[in-house]
């Protein structure tokens, strides 16, 4: 229970530090804790994403359990030490389930004033606070508009404030390697991370394998970045200042073998396998964009996996290819954002008109328009559901964790080869960018779904239909005696043939909507985690699934009988749905839009469903819904 | 699967659908000599990929007996890539307008043709949009009143060759919907090259804009105001075969023949040569006045890697220096770590 507990409010942590073992020894005491967060925050140009995902893959291979969330800004460089430039890295591990990655920061590293301002509000009473005093010069406290120095003038007296000069410190430690100041100066940041790694008593030996691998050609920063590390770590030992050094004993994770993930490298895998398993090509016709560019960088780097990948003009193009890469066999997918979903639209509709497989993956970020590109938003859900000319129904899917991706892509692939037809998916770019530890499965274990292409011109029709999935046949051009034409004009059914007949129109809209209520036949009952009934079930999808876990496990512990359902199938809804929903006396709906899902579980229900809606680019928080959970519950 | 052997006819590549182009359309003349060429090309018929837009043009694969895709207005390059990358094996021709390649296409146009995707484009130009009933296209002249330019176009047209040249199309050709032995010759032409080939065929639209290009057509002076461009022959032109087209600096000029100016003292036709100013000259030809219209082909560089060779080949290459992907082990690739 203390775990519990812990999740939901930071004061317990230090009662729970003291009932954890504490050790002491001359001046050092070792405390053992559940869980930690660390933020690592500077300027754009500090390396604050790299020293966070070092830091994630030193306490992953230690077997904590973890979650990340790296926030950066959509400036590749904003002026130095500007409030826009900051970029931050987050981390919450621990030696139990981790479901989210921290609502409140245990210790922060602030580079610089604006990172400390940025940030300083989220670092909990007491938390620890380490800054870097050597850019707090005037000019440093003018970019991030203070108008009084933070370090002196008493206002970070409720946290445990550690000013230690970086800069000259990672200067004498690089003393005679040669080096000039700036590139003395870059190496800073490898010195908080030794701090970091001392804190949590951690090794440093994955991070110097690390280094010497990126600097294979420059053995000298390798060399540099090391000996800044080994500091930072021998200043917190030599310092009296630092009395706690932290225990985070690794997690009780299910057996297996692990590795750490991010929700765009889970995707990418996933649809690798998927055409694996498909006994097809996997083609990949992609168009950068922010935040699932990291989808097309992975994949092109799979070319020996049968494996194409086309670097679009545009984002039309991308999923134009990839419709003429399905024509002719291949398992065909398109990657993009908001933006580039908006572009995609009318070419959605041709692949539901002539009926081939695709899947479309909407990596969601705050809009409307460019927006919010670095950040994440679930508000594409009902442009995917209905964003296109015409009746023009699509199945969508949505991924809930990092590692859930990889799952997600397999299903998507396999109910679009199945059923002939195109199926989104989604996730966002909290998924994309966060990281989770992921239990490899075992790929044998996953079942394969050869496609059939038919071979046999006897009696073949373009549109004649499976009776149970009502896909039609895929003959794809080469095969002798299928030769055939489609496209977008409205068809017939059976030969495919160009018709304008009023009820030949009517038939086929109801098909391909049958098409798409087919799916259902596959999509499993969803089971709701904690209640099976009683006063409250939240309905929820894609990646508030962490921070509701959480939510739910401590509003149950305080007696009310709750349900959290997680839909992974946004259309076709699993079948049990409407009868669960009347299982429970409220229905809430947390989503990180203006009520979206609320809407259609309203009109496709009649269920009085209330919308908890944060649309800040920024995940829900686990106290939000807490006490979102208790207002409902009265 | 062994290819079909059968020796293919016009009559293998005609479909059992009503042809619903405008009695007296161009078009009609185009797919008679598409239908002629494909069975003298060679190929089994299961090879032939007709991939197009939206307009009059783009309704071409429905009347194609192979396969055959209409796509969205503008796409077919996109689309057309896509299956190429996919199968190289494929025979893929797109069947395109003015309006569909040059205005919402034209984007995927420049791009497929600067990567050299092994596809051959027919674009028909008639300077109008057909299916919308008259509107002006990027390539209607200047000052030219159409329903939606009562008072005359406001825009400079695009000139498709120099267009397709600038994008670095490594074959381009002109021909005309009427001029069936040329048009013929010129596609087979098309279907030599390894590469993308773009022609232009000049296509009378005989409802919306007829006469389109009644100066080249008009048999009476045909002769005229056509030149024939012929790999390794001088640029002959007139009735009586007495005029020709010189290089004077970096112009071109009309001369007569006779007074001491010989064919041989005229510009002969280099199809290959690759200082793009070249082919630039003569794109920019018919604008000036005084000067023929040339049809055949402006460019055929035959050298440049076919783009989706260059793919099947890195994929070869990557696969024979990593071996075939293994996806379990790709599931354990970086740092992994075993709980017991």
């Amino acid at each position: 229970m203390i775990e519990e507990s812990n999740l939901t409010s930071r004061d317990t942590y230090d009662l729970m530090a003291t009932i954890t073992d504490t050790l002491t020894s001359n001046r050092l005491q070792r405390q053992v804790l559940d869980r930690a967060v660390i933020r690592f925050a500077g300027d754009s140009g500090d390396g604050m994403q790299i020293t966070g995902s070092q830091f994630t893959a030193t306490t992953a291979l230690f077997g904590n359990d973890l979650a990340t969330f790296p926030d950066y800004p959509a400036e590749i460089r904003a002026p130095a030490g500007t409030l826009p430039g900051v970029s931050g890295f987050q981390i919450q591990f621990s030696s139990s389930d981790v479901y989210t990655p921290g609502d409140s920061v245990d210790v922060l590293i602030a580079m610089n004033p604006a990172a400390l301002k940025m940030n300083v509000k989220d670092l909990r009473t007491n938390g620890l606070l380490i800054v870097n005093s050597d850019s707090f010069a005037q000019g440093d406290l003018n970019k991030a508009h203070m108008t009084s120095n933070p370090l002196e003038d008493h206002s970070l007296d409720g946290f445990r404030l550690f000013a230690v000069p970086l800069e000259k410190l990672t200067h004498a430690a690089l003393e005679g390697l040669g080096l000039d100041a700036k590139s003395m100066n870059r190496c800073k940041n490898f010195f908080a991370l030794g701090m970091c790694y001392w804190l949590y008593n951690r090794p440093m030996e994955h991070t110097y394998a690390w280094l010497d691998d990126k600097f294979r050609t420059k053995p000298l920063l390798a060399e540099a970045n090391k000996l800044a590390m080994k500091a930072g770590y021998s200043y917190c030992e030599a310092t009296e200042a630092f009395q706690v050094q932290y225990e985070i004993p690794p997690a009780k994770l299910a057996p297996g073998v692990y590795r750490n993930l991010s929700g765009n490298q889970a995707l990418a895998m996933g649809f690798v396998v998927a055409a694996h398993k498909a006994g097809v090509p996997l083609f990949l016709g992609s168009y950068p964009i922010t935040p699932a560019s990291d989808i097309l960088h992975e994949l092109s780097g799979y070319k020996n996996f049968n494996v194409l990948t086309f670097q679009a003009e545009d984002e039309i193009a991308a999923v134009t290819s990839a419709i003429g890469a399905s024509y002719t066999g291949a398992l065909a997918l398109t990657t993009t954002s908001g933006p580039g979903m908006a572009l995609k639209t009318e070419a959605m509709g041709l692949a539901i008109a002539v009926e081939l497989p695709l899947v479309i993956c909407d990596i969601q970020r705050g809009g409307p328009s460019t927006g919010l590109p670095t950040k994440t938003e679930q508000a594409d859900l009902l442009q995917a559901m209905y964003g296109r000319n015409s009746e023009a129904p699509i199945p969508v899917l949505a991924a809930s964790t990092p590692g859930d991706c990889f799952w997600v892509a397999v299903e998507a692939s396999r109910i679009a080869l199945k059923y002939m037809i195109p199926v989104i998916v989604l996730s966002d770019g909290y998924l994309a960018n966060g990281a989770e530890p992921w239990k490899i499965p075992d790929v044998n274990q996953i079942p394969e779904f050869h496609v059939r292409f038919v071979k046999d011109p006897e009696g073949f029709q373009p549109y004649k239909r499976d009776p149970e999935t009502l896909a039609r046949p895929w003959a794809i051009p080469g095969t002798p005696g299928l030769e055939h034409r489609v496209g977008g004009l409205e068809k017939q059914d059976v030969t495919g043939n160009v018709n304008y007949e009023p009820l030949n129109h009517e038939k086929m809209v109801r098909l391909r909507a049958a098409k798409v209520e087919a799916i259902t036949q596959d999509v499993p009952d969803v089971v709701p985690a904690g209640d099976p009934d009683g006063d409250l079930l939240i309905v929820a999808w894609g990646s508030t699934y962490g921070s509701i876990t959480a939510a739910l496990k401590t509003a149950r512990a305080k007696g009310s009988r709750i349900g959290h359902v997680h839909l992974r199938h946004l259309n076709p809804l699993p079948r049990n749905l409407g009868e669960l929903l009347k299982r429970y006396k409220k229905v809430l709906v947390p989503e990180m839009n203006m009520g979206q899902l609320v809407m259609i579980l309203r009109a496709k229900y009649l269920v009085d469903a209330e919308g908890y809606n944060k649309i800040q680019g920024q995940p829900f928080k686990v106290s939000e819904l807490e006490g979102k959970i208790a207002e409902v519950l009265g | 699967m062994t290819p079909t052997m059968t020796v293919l006819t016009k009559k293998d590549f005609q479909t059992d659908q009503e042809v619903r182009w405008c009695p007296g359309c161009g078009d009609y003349a185009i797919l008679s000599a598409v239908q002629a060429v494909f069975p003298e090309l060679g190929i089994p018929r299961e090879k032939f990929v007709v991939v197009s837009g939206i307009g009059c043009s783009s309704r071409f694969p429905y009347y194609m007996n192979t396969f055959g895709f209409h796509t969205i207005h503008g796409r077919a390059p996109a689309v057309a890539t896509g299956i190429k990358i996919t199968n190289p094996e494929l025979e893929v021709w797109i069947a395109t307008g003015d309006g569909d390649s040059l205005s919402i296409g034209g984007n995927h146009t420049i791009h497929m043709l600067r990567r050299n995707v092994g596809v051959k484009v027919l674009m028909f130009n008639n300077k109008i949009y057909g299916l919308t009933k008259g509107q002006y296209s990027p390539t209607s002249e200047f000052g030219k009143k159409t329903k939606s330019t009562p008072f005359g176009s406001d825009t400079r047209p695009f000139n498709p060759i120099a267009l397709a040249l600038g994008a670095e199309a490594t074959f381009v050709a002109r021909s005309v919907d009427v001029f069936q032995q040329h048009l013929k010759d010129t596609l087979k032409k098309a279907a030599a090259h390894k590469g993308s080939a773009y022609v232009e065929i000049l296509q009378n639209c005989n409802i919306f804009n007829d006469g389109a290009w009644v100066g080249v057509t008009e048999k009476e002076n045909r002769s005229e105001h056509v030149v024939q461009l012929e790999h390794g022959k001088p640029l002959v032109f007139g009735k009586n075969r007495d005029k020709g087209i010189r290089l004077n600096g970096l112009d071109l000029e009309v001369v007569q023949l006779g007074n001491g100016i010989a064919e041989r003292d005229l510009l002969i036709h280099d199809a290959e040569y690759r200082n793009p100013v070249y082919a630039f000259l003569l794109a920019k030809m018919e604008e000036l006045p005084g000067f023929p219209t040339p049809i055949g082909v402006f460019r055929s560089w035959n050298d440049i890697a076919q783009y989706e060779d260059t793919i099947a080949a890195q994929v070869k290459d990557v696969t024979a220096k990593r071996g075939p992907g293994d996806i379990s082990k790709l599931l354990r690739s970086g740092d992994t770590w075993e709980v017991r």
